[in-house]
């Protein structure tokens, strides 16, 4: 039985959540800068903290972007097989952050072409990852992603030999080296195996997961808590002027790999991570 | 202690500050990124005009959300400072006194900020809506066709801000986090 559906109603959905995700921050990260406000010793942390929470705050309250970087659309589509759209789905998507971008006052944030850098105007196009999925319902994620983090993430194509331990020195290495540029605390998203390509992808679309939830597989749910805690013990801080919070989370995400290959992708993300998912 | 200084920033104040001061800043400042600061200093480079005057002035790295209906600015958090390395050295030459940022920042741009008597001020990266709160008023000066990278005239008021490096080169990112460890290894 095929659903027939009008794409019209992918522009409002992206268009929606492009504001809405923009404006309120996810659950998991609120409670995760409550929960480290309370664990927080240090003077300068806590103030930096205080002023966090006030502004996510403040942003919900006054229906403002919570950051002024209001990102790259980071959409992910999860497309029931069952279903028929009427027209372009990249077309419908891109609409949808056109007016979202425009009537949400959000900033446009996309340059046309890498080099000779002229703005698009409208924030498009949106970074969109389709994936078919068996049944009639389509699932729409919206992630908008700023750069002052994105620029901080890594890949690195380690030697099987290097293993566990150079996974670990690889992912607080990136941590390190980004110190106070993406602005900490930060939730870090990590993808090993697969290729070049899916790595990378597998770190964006570990940062999709609530960060209070951790991997199925018990041993990378161990690795999960091992790495956070190993980071919340670089100093950092919040904004880099030290303290334990430097991270609120660490997911990870994984694939197989080749037997020649051990991939790893760190894709930072900041105190302002959004997602913001609807089911149609 | 919360000291009161104010834009524009005379050499003498900027000498003043200490890495780490909490400040609370009033008066008027340009906004300028990537972009902007590219052409500037090429306009610069050729012997133009800056659009506005570079003597005291003090720059804050932010490209804001637009205004919204009935309001002054929109979010207006600070942006990652060290893509503007490239052009603060001649900034400060002509002038400059005051960069706002967030972020670690060059040699270079510290060996400027020394021979010249220039600080780097931090405001709290992602809390765009509360810095929003400070802006008192906000009117485009140039390179309007940048969109959010135009360079705007701010009028602020008690703007919060934490010196990060001061015009000695001391480094509140290398400090605050070597003193915390300390204060952590010394608690074991």
């Amino acid at each position: 039985m095929i659903r027939e559906v009008d794409v019209s109603l992918i522009s409002d959905t992206v268009m929606r959540l492009c504001i809405e995700a923009n404006r309120e921050l996810p659950r998991d990260i609120c409670e995760a800068l409550e929960t480290a406000r309370g664990q927080e010793t240090w003077p300068t942390a806590l103030s930096i903290l205080d002023g966090l929470i006030e502004n996510h705050t403040l942003a919900k309250q006054c229906s403002a972007p919570i950051c002024q970087d209001t990102g790259m659309a980071c959409v992910f589509v999860e497309l029931g097989q069952d279903v028929h759209l009427n027209g372009s789905l990249r077309e419908a998507v891109d609409e949808g952050v056109r007016r979202g971008y425009g009537e949400g006052y959000l900033r446009k944030s996309v340059v046309a072409d890498p080099i000779r850098r002229v703005n698009t105007g409208d924030n498009t196009p949106a970074m969109l990852h389709i994936e078919l999925v068996p049944g009639s319902k389509i699932r729409i994620t919206v992630a908008p992603k700023g750069f002052g983090s994105e620029n901080m993430s890594r890949i690195e194509m380690l030697r099987p030999s290097d293993g566990l331990d150079g996974v670990r020195r690889f992912v607080l290495g990136a941590v390190e080296k980004a110190g106070p540029n993406p602005c900490p605390p930060v939730v870090v998203g990590v993808g090993i195996g697969g290729s070049f390509d899916q790595c990378a992808l597998l770190a964006k679309k570990a940062l999709l997961r609530p960060i209070d939830r951790r991997h199925p597989d018990p041993f990378y749910a161990a690795l999960e808590t091992e790495l956070l805690d190993s980071i919340n013990r670089l100093g950092i801080g919040p904004q880099g002027f030290g303290g334990r919070t430097t991270a609120l989370g660490l997911c990870i995400e994984t694939l197989p790999t080749h037997i020649a290959g051990l991939p790893c992708a760190v894709n930072i993300s900041c105190h302002v991570t959004r997602r913001k998912t609807a089911v149609l | 202690m919360v000291k009161k200084i104010t834009a524009p920033l005379t050499r003498e104040a900027a000498r003043e500050l200490r890495a780490g001061d909490l400040v609370l800043l009033s008066g008027t400042i340009y906004t300028a990124r990537d972009a902007a600061h590219k052409r500037l200093c090429e306009l610069l480079a050729q012997g133009g005009q800056p659009p506005f005057p570079l003597e005291d002035s003090v720059i804050y790295f932010v490209g804001p959300t637009p205004a919204a209906p009935g309001t002054i600015i929109g979010s207006c958090g600070p942006t990652t400072s060290y893509r503007m390395d490239a052009y603060s050295p001649t900034l400060i030459e002509r002038g400059q006194t005051g960069m706002i940022g967030k972020g670690v920042r060059s040699e270079e741009v510290i060996e400027s900020m020394k021979k010249h008597g220039a600080v780097y001020f931090g405001a709290t990266g992602g809390a765009g809506a509360l810095l929003a709160r400070c802006v008192r008023a906000n009117e485009p000066v140039a390179y309007e066709d940048l969109g959010a990278e135009a360079i705007r005239r701010l009028v602020v008021e008690d703007m919060p801000l934490t010196v990060v490096i001061d015009s000695l080169g001391q480094n509140l990112y290398e400090l605050g986090r070597a003193r915390y460890l300390q204060a952590v290894d010394e608690t074991r």
